[in-house]
């Protein structure tokens, strides 16, 4: 059997009211809001917070592969999933590979993920969909993109959701497009792309595994699938002889948005946090063509329900009231120009402190047992030189030893706080607090880390760009 | 076997520039300024010197020592730059003088220096993790108050003091620096303020506002000085009125306190480190009595609060009763920046730990601008200079004394 054996999700914890949006440009903008990236978060850091969401339980030393899906990796040239996988703390012997150029990526992953599960080349492969698309200002795509990440891990054992078939479509419509070097997304009317792409697409792959399959559409207790919006989704639904109020489980519109190819998988997360044993689920995802499958819910998924996934995210979240510090988040205007020196960093040292950056690793005295972090040559503690052993930071909580909130930093959205974190188990972590507000700042507050952007050397310095773990108050 | 440097070496002239935001003068103009004044406080002709050490802490200089002698037309003689952070103006002074009583050299001239207005915005810029480019630190820019802070909150919750009451201890201490600011001439800021004005000021990093951080400023600042056995030689001027070294403490960290569980931010290790060496050498057992004044490291108004409970002149927790008590007032128990300090006066990093000595040396010498800030009967004095962050610090202290004491 072959299937799902974990899933994560994650959601930024920044909304913006589509009232905003409304406001700014004096027309209306829907209802609801979209989960918005932090300054510091991209498609990279979402993935992997909720690949570390899916890992929950999991040894990580057994993902044998981590294939990334999205339409707006950060690097045109430079993999994203590698870098996961060295913030997820994956082996290195592991195949690693991003999926893109379609909001499909997310089951274009997942197919290549079953196919290699099933070739027996891997035991585990961890396939996230995650998307931070940029709409362009005061466009129609503003209020509807959102924000968001879906991890899945896919194995041949454990499994808590068997894959019971499939059904692609290849397609070379164009609704949404961008060139190599748009900025903003193009796209044709809408009542073409809903007529002629998702109304027909979509039913195509989805009638396509279901008589593959010889299921028919009452066979299934939950369906779902990614949609042009949600009039256009319960069309689909009923095109295919779907009950929209009791079978269709409606994609995050009103309280994420459109999270590009991680709304279906992050749909698919929503549907497994209720799902039961025994129930058929009909998963599907448009782009580029469609893909189609037939999901069969285990006994093995009550061992799988304590993740954030998507109802703890949702949950927990702050309002972004103020478009002008969105704007200045995305850098999509010209800004004035700025005598502040420029923050360095170095491709070369970041390598060769690889561990600590991306993997938050650092060292525990072998002789006295002293957890310290950075890595150094002696002990801070017994002052004994180069025993040591690695230890992962990354997934500690701790307490919030003492803080400061600086107005007057070089940051992009103001304040800057750092915090002293004294971590449960040993070990203290000196950070830029993230995701905070800066009113319930507390001494004592307990705190996690999160992996982020630290500054992006496109805007200033060397080019490339800075990750690394950033403390955070417990997110929920 | 190490011997101390107690009144080995004395200092006979001292000079300091014009302090401020110089738009007009540049390090030409501010050595210049510092060390013709201490030339001509001397009596000596700088041809006599033989040696220089030199302290100025940002990067964009090198061989520092060309600067000087290009400002000085010094010839030919070694100038030799040290930088220890913000305690550079401390180390320039120390160097001298082991170089002096090494008996390498027998007149030599110590002028620390700092440009710090010509980055074209407010604040500074700092540097990071000491030989590395970490990307935390890389993002530190303007870090000095909001690492300060740090120390602010976590002395506020060991010794169990609101938000409000830290605040207003903190207050207090800017207040008594403005007084004691705006009563000398050579200071920078030259206003008094109210406890409320400092409490409600614009927040630079929480806790710590406006008014508990020190000024950035251009300034410089010189000593000339010679061995004792010389002075009949050298000090022409001041052949009675000099002063002699007491002690020198130089403590740098092990430096991880930010990463190490048991540091707590309310204590400046180095300080503690380099009050006992130089408190052994200078021979001063009770600091609290036998100062007659201490000049502190307050960029910060907590670095002052925590460096003179460091350093032993106040228990640990007690600052808050000692600034309710006026006992670092002029007057007080014990006169903490009596000349208005970093704060009155701002910080050019390497200069301040030589302008603290002169503060001394003026007030030993009768010689306080102002004579409502002029003390009596003084003794010995403390120059607190220290660099780094709570955690990360190097401090060096410069106890000087009368000749006779």
């Amino acid at each position: 059997m072959v299937g799902i054996v974990s899933y994560g999700a994650y959601i930024p914890m920044l909304r913006m009211s589509r009232d905003v949006l409304g406001q700014v440009w004096g027309k209306s903008a829907g209802k609801g809001e979209r989960a918005i990236a932090n300054v510091d978060e991209d498609s990279i850091t979402m993935a992997v917070e909720a690949v570390v969401d899916a890992l929950t339980g999991m040894d990580r030393q057994k993902i044998d592969g981590i294939y990334f899906a999205s339409v707006s990796a950060p690097y045109r040239e430079k993999q994203s999933a590698s870098i996961v996988k060295a913030a997820a703390d994956l082996r290195d012997d592991i195949d690693s590979a991003d999926f893109g150029n379609s909001i499909r990526s997310g089951t274009n992953a997942l197919n290549a993920a079953l196919n290699a599960v099933k070739a027996g080349a891997a035991k585990k492969v961890a396939v996230v969909a995650s998307d931070t698309r940029m709409p362009a200002p005061n466009s129609d795509f503003e209020p509807v993109f959102g924000d968001g990440a879906a991890a899945f891990i896919i194995g041949d054992s454990d499994v808590a959701v068997s894959v019971e078939g499939s059904y692609s479509v290849s397609s070379e419509f164009l609704d949404v497009w961008l060139k190599a070097k748009d900025k903003f997304h193009w796209t044709w009317e809408d009542r073409f792309i809903k007529d002629e792409g998702w109304e027909k697409i979509l039913p195509e792959a989805i009638k396509g595994v279901m008589k593959k399959c010889n299921v028919g559409p009452k066979d299934f207790a939950k369906a779902v699938f990614n949609g042009a919006d949600a009039r256009s989704h319960g069309d689909v639904a009923k095109k295919v002889g779907l009950d929209p109020k009791t079978q269709v489980v409606t994609p995050l519109f009103d309280s994420v948005g459109d999270t590009g190819s991680a709304t279906a998988p992050m749909t698919l997360v929503q549907a497994l946090e209720d799902a039961k044993p025994g129930d058929k689920i009909l998963f599907a995802n448009y782009g580029d063509g469609a893909d189609a499958y037939v999901l069969q819910v285990q006994p093995q998924i009550e061992k799988v329900r304590n993740r954030r996934g998507i109802k703890k995210h949702l949950a927990s979240k702050a309002m972004l009231a103020n478009y002008g510090i969105y704007l200045r988040m995305r850098d999509v205007m010209e800004w004035g120009p700025s005598v502040r020196p420029l923050r360095r960093s170095a491709v070369s040292f970041v390598w060769r402190e690889r561990k600590a950056f991306y993997s938050a690793y650092g060292q525990k005295c072998k002789k006295c047992g002293g957890i310290q972090y950075p890595r150094q040559r002696a002990c801070m503690y017994c002052l004994v030189e180069d025993q040591f052993e690695p230890i992962r930071l990354s997934d500690k909580t701790g307490k919030l030893f003492t803080y400061s909130i600086d107005e007057r930093a070089n940051e992009i959205v103001l304040p800057l706080i750092r915090g002293v974190i004294d971590l449960d188990g040993g070990g203290r972590y000196y950070s830029q607090l993230t995701d905070r507000d800066p009113a319930k700042v507390e001494v004592g507050m307990p705190m996690e880390l999160t992996f982020r952007l630290f500054f992006d050397g496109g805007r200033e310095g060397t080019g490339f760009r800075n990750y690394m773990w950033k403390a955070r108050p417990v997110r929920c | 076997m190490a011997e101390s440097i107690r009144d080995k070496v004395a200092i006979i002239g001292m000079g300091l520039s014009k302090w401020g935001e110089r738009w007009d003068t540049g390090i030409f103009d501010l050595v210049s300024e510092a060390c013709n004044e201490a030339f001509t406080d001397a009596g000596i002709d700088k041809k006599q010197i033989d040696a220089c050490w030199t302290g100025y802490y940002q990067n964009e200089t090198a061989t520092t020592g060309v600067v000087i002698a290009q400002t000085l037309q010094l010839q030919q003689i070694p100038i030799t730059r040290v930088e220890n952070g913000c305690a550079s103006g401390a180390e320039v002074i120390r160097g001298a003088a082991l170089g002096l009583a090494s008996k390498q050299y027998d007149l030599v001239l110590a002028v620390g220096f700092e440009k710090l207005k010509d980055v074209g915005f407010g604040g500074m810029a700092t540097a990071g993790a000491p030989g590395m480019v970490y990307p935390m630190y890389a993002a530190e820019f303007g870090a000095a108050p909001g690492r300060y802070a740090l120390a602010a909150t976590a002395y506020f919750r060991k010794w169990g003091l609101s938000k409000e009451e830290g605040k207003r201890t903190l207050a207090k201490i800017s207040v008594k620096s403005h007084h004691n600011g705006a009563r000398n001439p050579r200071a920078m800021l030259r206003r008094e303020i109210t406890v409320e004005q400092a409490m409600n000021a614009p927040i630079i990093a929480w806790p710590l506002g406006l008014f508990d951080c020190c000024g950035v400023c251009d300034g410089a600042g010189a000593a000339v000085m010679c061995r004792t056995e010389d002075v009949k030689k050298f000090a022409v001027k001041h052949p009675h009125d000099y002063i002699t070294i007491k002690g020198f403490g130089v403590a740098a960290s092990p430096g991880w306190g930010k990463e190490d569980t048991r540091f707590d931010f309310t204590y400046w290790d180095a300080t503690e480190a380099a009050a006992k060496q130089a408190f052994a050498q200078a021979g001063i057992k009770n600091p609290r009595k036998e100062l007659s004044l201490a000049e502190v490291h307050d960029c910060f108004s907590i670095a002052e609060l925590i460096g003179v409970e460091s350093m032993g002149i106040c228990p640990y927790g007690k600052g808050k009763e000692d600034v309710e008590s006026g006992a670092w007032e002029q007057g007080g128990e014990i006169p903490i920046g009596i000349s208005g300090g970093l704060k009155s006066f701002g910080h050019p990093i390497g200069a301040s730990g030589c302008r603290e000595v002169m503060e001394f040396y003026l007030q030993f010498q009768g010689r306080a601008e102002d004579k409502s800030r002029q003390l009596k009967d003084v003794k010995f004095g403390l120059a607190h200079n220290q660099g780094g962050f709570p955690g990360q610090f190097i401090c060096g202290i410069t106890i000087t004394g009368a000749p006779d004491v």
